[in-house]
């Protein structure tokens, strides 16, 4: 070992810098070089025809100071992940607790619940879109709304109904992963101390408040965590359907346009490069807090 | 042992049922609507009130998406571009897995926490400079554009081929070693066979999130002849104000692929998700 000189080792372990190159540079030139580009690219005002130009942190002062579109996207941001995240976690919890008892073709609902997983979100987004349809042709509105005996919803043209009926769509497109998660979590709780409450005489709802979801607690922090940080990032289902049938990305009057979307709007609609650059830094910024948290709570599940 | 007793399900059981029952329809009605939809004469999806089934299926709709938007070429592209980046995913990423997980070389560990780290990086912050480099380089509209720069995405696979490859008994690789095998052959002979099914869940799961993105081939594809099918179908779902049979046609392509996948690797793929 202390015979062999700098080159005779550089030489020798030739061999894995080879088998690492292909991933490595293209990480360095796809991911990681842009993301450090788009850093500097956020204090500069960009085009894309003439060359960027140096403007300090007049990006970021706009976007907190003078950008009500900005403020518009964050409150429907943070209606959005209020709406998803709840709701989509209780009805998962409880879906992959009735999952979890004594019950035939485990397997079957477990499929159909994840269905939604592996069709790609523009599709659910489109199939949604035809659901909603305003008037009285709807599926929604005539099978549900109707029948129950309310008036038609104009859904995905509405100010107010739009960002609804996408949350609707966005726990439906969601259950099926949270529902994975969780019966997973399930399978950590030793089945002794369910035995033990039914001798005690417990009934289905408290072996629900007193046992599962005290012993799930971990679990539910990671999933909550999780689907926040997702439902901070959605864009696919809002391009998809407040665009549907040719309306303007984000809604009628912006009432659907969230984070991300905005920030397309921006780069890609307007070509405001670097003021977009800097919207996705805080936008970044807000989704690495709550990675952060996820890391802090959620230790174990870390550390496979 | 046999102790059999005939028990009346109980009230609760009966509960849970109809409360999954509800969940299973409120799941597939959905995709039936599409599918039905799909197959109904334009007059029979506006006739009031909506019907739940149809009366004499048609498959005019998806003769009109082959038609009037080049749907065949869309489903190569995607095809096209899925299967490059499973290919190098699973390969590059296994070989990079095996040298991280069996080697010793300098800089290892940094390079391992730099695509460790990189999990955290979402699309979002990627996309305007990424559109920008590859706008630079020339490769808008182009497959090179769609496929090289999501090669760059590896580290998840890399993680998972490391994790497997990292819990192989040295002494596998040791015996090759003595037996005169070259590092590449200890690759190809003693590791790929073993880390088989992490691999086939890999390219599962590459597979499937290729074929559902949109963003990345939204943004770089400037032509109609060059879009994905999620491009095409968000495209059309804008510009579609009455032939949704068509539209629904479009999403039963973009749609049955996938849950065919599904259907056949259902066990595979659930086991998978929870512990990489």
């Amino acid at each position: 070992m202390n015979k062999r000189t700098f080159l005779q080792e550089l030489n020798r372990q030739k061999i894995s810098y080879l088998f690492i190159i292909a991933p490595f540079l293209l990480f360095l030139i796809f991911v990681l070089g842009p993301v450090i580009a788009s850093f500097f690219l956020s204090f500069t005002k960009y085009n894309v025809i003439q060359a960027p130009q140096f403007v300090g942190i007049t990006n970021y002062k706009n976007i907190f100071f003078n950008d009500p579109r900005f403020w518009k996207a964050m409150i429907n941001s943070a209606f959005y992940v209020l709406g998803v995240v709840p709701l989509g976690i209780s009805f998962a919890l409880i879906l992959a607790f009735a999952i979890d008892q004594r019950i035939k073709m485990k397997n079957f609902f477990k499929g159909v619940l994840f269905l939604p997983t592996v069709t790609s979100i523009v599709a659910s987004a489109v199939i949604w879109s035809w659901l909603y349809t305003g008037g009285k042709y709807g599926l929604i509105n005539y099978f549900i709304l109707m029948k129950l005996g309310l008036q038609p919803i104009d859904w995905l043209m509405s100010p107010t109904w739009t960002l609804p009926a996408i949350i609707i769509m966005s726990i439906w497109a969601g259950l099926g992963w949270n529902v994975i998660l969780f019966l997973a979590g399930l399978q950590t709780i030793p089945p002794m101390m369910y035995e033990a409450a039914e001798v005690d005489g417990a009934g289905f709802w408290s072996k629900f408040f007193k046992i599962t979801i005290p012993l799930l607690k971990p679990t539910i922090v990671f999933v909550t965590v999780m689907s926040t940080i997702v439902s901070i990032k959605v864009f696919e289902q809002i391009y998809v359907m407040t665009q549907a049938g040719g309306g303007p990305l984000g809604g009628v009057l912006d009432c659907a346009l969230t984070g991300v979307p905005y920030l397309f709007d921006k780069g890609f609609n307007k070509f405001q490069m670097g003021y977009a650059s800097a919207l996705a830094y805080v936008i970044f910024s807000i989704i690495l807090i709550f990675t952060f948290i996820n890391i802090k709570f959620v230790k174990a599940k870390v550390e496979y | 042992m046999a102790m059999r007793k005939v028990k009346r399900p109980s009230k609760t059981i009966i509960f849970i049922y109809i409360f999954l029952i509800v969940a299973t329809l409120t799941m597939l009605i959905p995709y039936y609507w599409m599918l039905i939809t799909s197959v109904k004469p334009q007059e029979e999806i506006q006739t009031y009130p909506p019907k739940l089934y149809v009366k004499s299926p048609t498959v005019q709709p998806y003769r009109d998406l082959f038609r009037l938007i080049p749907m065949g070429r869309h489903l190569f592209n995607s095809l096209f571009v899925c299967t490059s980046v499973v290919l190098f995913k699973v390969f590059a990423c296994s070989l990079a897995g095996y040298a991280f997980a069996k080697h010793k070389f300098w800089g290892r560990d940094i390079i391992f926490m730099m695509f460790l780290a990189s999990l955290m990086i979402p699309w979002q912050v990627n996309i305007i400079p990424g559109f920008i480099l590859v706008k630079n380089l020339g490769w808008l509209n182009s497959f090179k554009g769609l496929i090289i720069p999501t090669m760059g995405w590896g580290a998840f696979g890399i993680f998972l081929s490391r994790q497997f490859i990292y819990s192989i008994p040295d002494d596998f690789i040791d015996a090759a070693r003595i037996d005169g095998c070259t590092e590449f052959k200890i690759y190809l002979h003693v590791i790929l066979p073993l880390i088989k099914p992490v691999l086939a869940t890999l390219a599962i799961f590459t597979f499937i999130q290729q074929w559902n993105n949109l963003v990345w081939p939204l943004v770089i594809t400037t032509t109609r002849e060059m879009r994905t099918i999620p491009v095409a179908l968000a495209a059309l779902s804008s510009q579609t104000s009455s032939n949704f049979g068509m539209l629904m046609a479009a999403a039963v392509v973009a749609t049955v692929p996938m849950l065919i996948i599904f259907l056949i690797f259902q066990k595979y793929i659930i086991k998978r998700i929870v512990l990489p």
